[in-house]
């Protein structure tokens, strides 16, 4: 291109091109004027008629949530079509008279209706009041009736949750709740608005997107009294996604059912995959009450209730292992040779360790023991000479790569990581040395320790399965309604530090007498081989005296553990059971994980019925 | 750096009072737009608005001040910063609204798209400052502001920001018709555009069309497609001859005009004051269109024709756009309207734009 200097005067076609674009700007502004006129005089009657009473409203329907079944199909959570009540002041000629009516046709206080449309001073003019979430059949077919007297009000059917056995497995499952503010905000890109249902907790909070469906609408034109003239145009909604779980609902309920009128929590996995086979927690909560909307009252009792309802104790309940510990020490020693499993040591009812005294839990003690016995009897005198031998830095080496002391990482919200204490740690919480006195109550599992129930399930996995760690999961699959699998979830090693033949053979033969022969006696089976360990973690320190726990206030006996697996001989099955202030773990525990074991044995021969799919629905059109 | 006298004697103060008319008519409809009937009050957006006035006055002077030869160092230096900018905002841009157009620079957040069109017009300014060849540019000539203009195109489209991928077009095909490209080689491309859009668009599944289309178009309420269109016509057919009078919009009122004092800001305008004020509105739009028009056709060279033409596109196509997107003419694409529209960044930006007119048109005496 020739440089020509920039500073040249327009050129006269520029001119011509100005007049041309003018003649064009002119036609389009003539258009558009043209377009107002349209509307506003020609179309403007019409379009004043809509603009009254706001004749064009917009309908959402909520996508039907898929629902979740267990690994055997079984139905855990459902959905169900329900009937809201709605009120649009606006539509009533004499909003308060339209209430009476209806206050008198559902036999409901006057006063209250009035009170609950009046409550949303900020609302914008027909936006809807839900004066009734969902009604009794009795008062639908009420309002249906009296249509005519009630201008304003209607029905909206909605899809709502429906837990199957309500609260088994409550702190797994979650609940939904309503959209907060809050999560608008952040969740508005995806489709969320205002009074939509959204999981809230557990299962149904982690796996929202999968469950949800998607939301239709309907732009509907209504009369002057709010009542539907026709359907100007429709979105379908899309059902959601169904999950199906690795929880057994008949072991479930067993582990559920043992733990009624107390509070614990029990967890049962797959030793060879990490899947939860059963998570119970409670006391519990009913999904239900959410699905239906918690009143301010109820989420008031749900959150100040002592006992944390709300609480997972599976995964949030840290308590101190007590005995179940002795099973890590076991492993160290074996795994460390630091003593010979045969070698005895003397246990004479307690040990001296520098100015204290440790007791045992037998006054009279056991006399020569050896590590099988040691386990077998729980022998603490044992332990605490083997604690010190080992040190606590052998100790917690062990436990961790036992899983404990750090959140197993199950897809679940605010797991606790418990605490396995080292002089690492003590330099950096306390900046002090760990004392050689403080090594006998670690060896024992109380002190500083603390673990969860789902982390001493794991252990037993582990050792069940000869070392290898998993990821717990319990979510097997999602499928679409037409049953193609969308998403499919397996075992996952998070470390796998295997044991040594003899170390897991010794265990499978001393677990097996600890039932058989020991403390674990309660949780001797007829139908399968148990191996368990039983633990009693100290709530209140007793100064000297044997003081039965029964005889103590509820709030400070012990906290009763079993953690067990089975079969012994090619152990399948890992359960650990922590009942809070239950007392000896051997009678509190050991019976609600045999229970839940022998279920597991009950229903295992059974093949899966065929799959559940929902008949008459179409194949899903759901971008992934 | 002090301005010469001679040069501010010619301001253009008539440019300059309707721009402050369409902000005061702006201002108004804002705070009816944002008026809550049961505290009777506004919502302090329409304060707002006017201290964003303020700024864009102080904005749009800057923009007078300097020498607007320099455009033809800076245009692609400028280019260049956008295209960085736009890039970043692709790969680690602050999502906000569900798309990414913001870069956050801690004391306020800059949004490049806004940028890119002006981007554009600068480097097209430059690109066709010299003669053109005596029979017009054809296609191949132009190869190069192609080149310029397409990615800047492309990333403000998959930001997502429809509205302004479509100006950036249209702006883009105004300054090369003219920068003097032949008009037969328009038609042509025209024809080919105008033939093979369909016919892509007629064998794409429904699914994928609704897909594309909701992709670019985040503003689209998933619930049916067109509801804020049949509510926003409504606002607009109901005004009639004379509106409903101010503050007495019932339709805005209902909070179903999505943005309804930023882009559906029309709307409120149309149903309060009804044909004869969108007549007084357009006719100020139109008055300010062809007083740039004329700043464009004695401008004293062509590199001032340009860039006033350039910035007068920018206008025009985002008043053109956005009342046709609220009569339900065009589908929803998020264009403000110049302004009126409530919002700081489309307020500074367009005051600049004026300011390069009055700044083109000062200087078309100087030697």
């Amino acid at each position: 291109m020739i440089s020509l200097s920039s500073q040249k005067e327009v050129p006269p076609e520029f001119r011509y091109r100005t007049q041309i674009l003018l003649a064009i700007v002119a036609v389009i502004f003539l258009f558009l004027f043209g377009r107002l006129f349209f509307l506003q005089v020609i179309d403007g009657e019409r379009y004043t008629y809509l603009s009254e009473n706001n004749r064009i409203r917009l309908k959402k329907v909520p996508g039907t949530r898929g629902m979740v079944l267990d690994r055997r199909g079984q139905l855990l959570v459902d959905s169900r079509p329900s009937f809201d009540l709605l009120f649009v002041p606006e539509d009533a000629p004499e909003p308060e008279n339209t209430l009476r009516q209806l206050a008198r046709f559902l036999g409901r206080d006057e006063a209250e209706l009035l009170k609950l449309s009046q409550e949303n001073k900020s609302r914008t003019p027909f936006q809807e009041i839900v004066l009734g979430k969902d009604i009794d059949w009795a008062s639908m077919v009420a309002v249906e009736a009296h249509q005519l007297d009630l201008p304003g009000v209607t029905l909206r059917t909605r899809p709502r949750r429906s837990y199957v056995e309500s609260g088994m497995a409550a702190h797994l499952l979650g609940y939904l709740g309503e959209i907060g503010p809050k999560q608008l905000k952040t969740q508005k890109d995806n489709g969320y608005s205002m009074g939509d249902e959204i999981g809230q907790f557990g299962l149904e909070r982690r796996w929202e997107e999968f469950l949800r469906g998607q939301s239709g609408g309907q732009q509907v034109e209504v009369d002057a009294l709010g009542r539907r003239v026709r359907v100007l145009h429709e979105v379908e909604d899309v059902p959601g996604y169904n999950v199906v779980l690795t929880i057994d609902k008949d072991v479930q309920q067993a582990a559920f059912e043992g733990l009624k009128g107390k509070d614990g929590a029990i967890v049962a996995l797959d030793v060879n995959s990490g899947a939860v086979l059963a998570m119970a927690s409670t006391p519990a909560f009913d999904p239900n009450v959410f699905a239906r909307g918690v009143t301010s009252q109820e989420w008031r009792g749900l959150t100040t209730d002592r006992a944390y309802p709300l609480n997972n104790r599976a995964i949030q309940g840290q308590y101190p292992p007590g005995s179940t510990f002795k099973i890590v020490l076991t492993v160290a020693s074996l795994e460390e040779e630091t003593l010979s499993p045969t070698q005895p040591l003397a246990c004479g009812g307690s040990l001296a360790v520098g100015n204290r005294v440790f007791r045992d839990w037998k006054k009279e003690g056991h006399g020569s023991v050896d590590l099988h016995k040691g386990l077998v009897q729980s022998c603490d005198v044992y332990y605490y000479q083997l604690g010190q031998r080992l040190g606590i830095d052998q100790i917690a080496k062990h436990a961790r790569n036992l899983g404990l002391g750090e959140k197993t990482g199950i897809a679940l919200d605010d797991e606790k990581p418990g605490l396995i204490p080292d002089t690492a740690w003590k330099k950096r919480r306390f900046n002090q040395p760990w004392y050689p006195g403080e090594t006998p109550s670690a060896a024992i599992g109380q002190g500083y320790i603390t673990v969860t129930p789902l982390q001493m399930a794991n252990l037993m996995a582990i050792i069940g399965n000869g070392g290898t760690r998993y990821r717990p999961w319990f979510v097997k699959k999602v499928v679409s309604l037409d049953g193609s699998v969308i998403q499919e979830y397996g075992p996952e090693k998070l470390g796998a530090a295997p044991l040594k033949e003899t170390t897991v053979a010794f265990l499978r033969d001393t677990l097996r007498d600890v039932v058989t022969a020991g403390t674990g006696g309660s949780a001797k089976s007829q139908i399968v081989s148990i191996g368990g360990k039983t633990g009693t973690a100290q709530v209140a320190e007793m100064k000297g005296a044997y003081v039965k726990s029964e005889q103590l206030a509820y709030a400070l006996r012990d906290h009763a553990w079993f953690v067990a697996y089975a079969p012994t001989e090619n152990p399948e099955i890992a359960v650990a059971v922590l009942v809070e202030h239950g007392g000896h773990g051997g009678s509190a525990a050991a019976p609600l994980a045999k229970s839940v074991i022998e279920k597991y044995f009950a229903v295992r021969g059974e093949p899966p019925p065929a799959n559940r799919t929902l008949a008459g629905t179409e194949g899903d059109a759901r971008a992934n | 750096m002090p301005i010469d006298r001679r040069l501010a004697a010619h301001f253009d103060w008539t440019l300059f009072g309707i721009v402050v008319g369409l902000i005061f008519l702006g201002i108004l409809t804002i705070y009816s737009a944002t008026y809550s009937v049961s505290e009777h009050q506004g919502s302090g957006l329409a304060t707002k608005q006017f201290y964003w006035f303020l700024i864009g006055i102080v904005a749009l002077v800057t923009a007078t001040t300097f020498d607007y030869h320099r455009v033809d160092r800076i245009a692609y230096p400028f280019y260049g910063v956008i295209l960085v900018l736009l890039g970043i905002v692709f790969f680690i841009g602050h999502s906000g609204g569900g798309s990414q157009r913001w870069i956050h620079l801690g004391f306020f957040t800059l949004q490049p798209s806004e940028l890119a069109k002006l981007a554009i017009v600068l480097a097209l300014t430059k690109f066709l400052q010299y003669d053109e060849p005596p029979a017009g540019y054809r296609l191949r000539d132009l190869w190069m502001p192609f080149a310029l203009m397409a990615p800047l195109a492309v990333l403000t489209l998959i930001q997502p920001d429809l509205g302004t991928a479509v100006i950036i077009v249209v702006v883009f095909f105004s300054m090369i018709l003219m920068g003097g490209l032949k008009l037969r080689s328009f038609l042509y491309l025209a024809a080919a555009g105008l033939t093979f859009l369909p016919l892509g668009w007629h064998f794409l599944k429904e699914y994928q069309r609704n897909r594309i289309w909701t992709f670019l178009n985040p503003d689209l309420d998933p619930l049916g497609a067109g509801y804020h269109v049949i509510q926003s016509k409504i606002a607009v057919g109901s005004g009639r001859w004379f509106g409903k009078g101010f503050l007495n919009g019932t339709q805005n009122r209902l909070d179903f005009l999505p943005a309804q004092h930023t882009d559906f800001i029309f709307a409120v305008f149309a149903e309060e004051w009804g044909l004869i004020g969108c007549l007084i509105l357009l006719a100020l739009y139109l008055a300010l269109t062809v007083v740039a028009l004329g700043i464009v056709s004695r401008a004293k060279d062509r590199i001032g024709a340009l860039l006033a033409f350039g910035v007068l596109s920018i206008f025009f196509a985002h008043v053109v756009v956005n009342i046709c997107m609220v009569t339900g003419l065009m589908p929803v694409v998020g264009i403000p309207l110049p302004l009126l529209s409530y919002g700081g960044s489309s307020m500074v930006s367009m005051m600049v734009a004026m300011g390069l007119l009055i700044n083109v048109s000062m200087r078309r005496f100087t030697f």
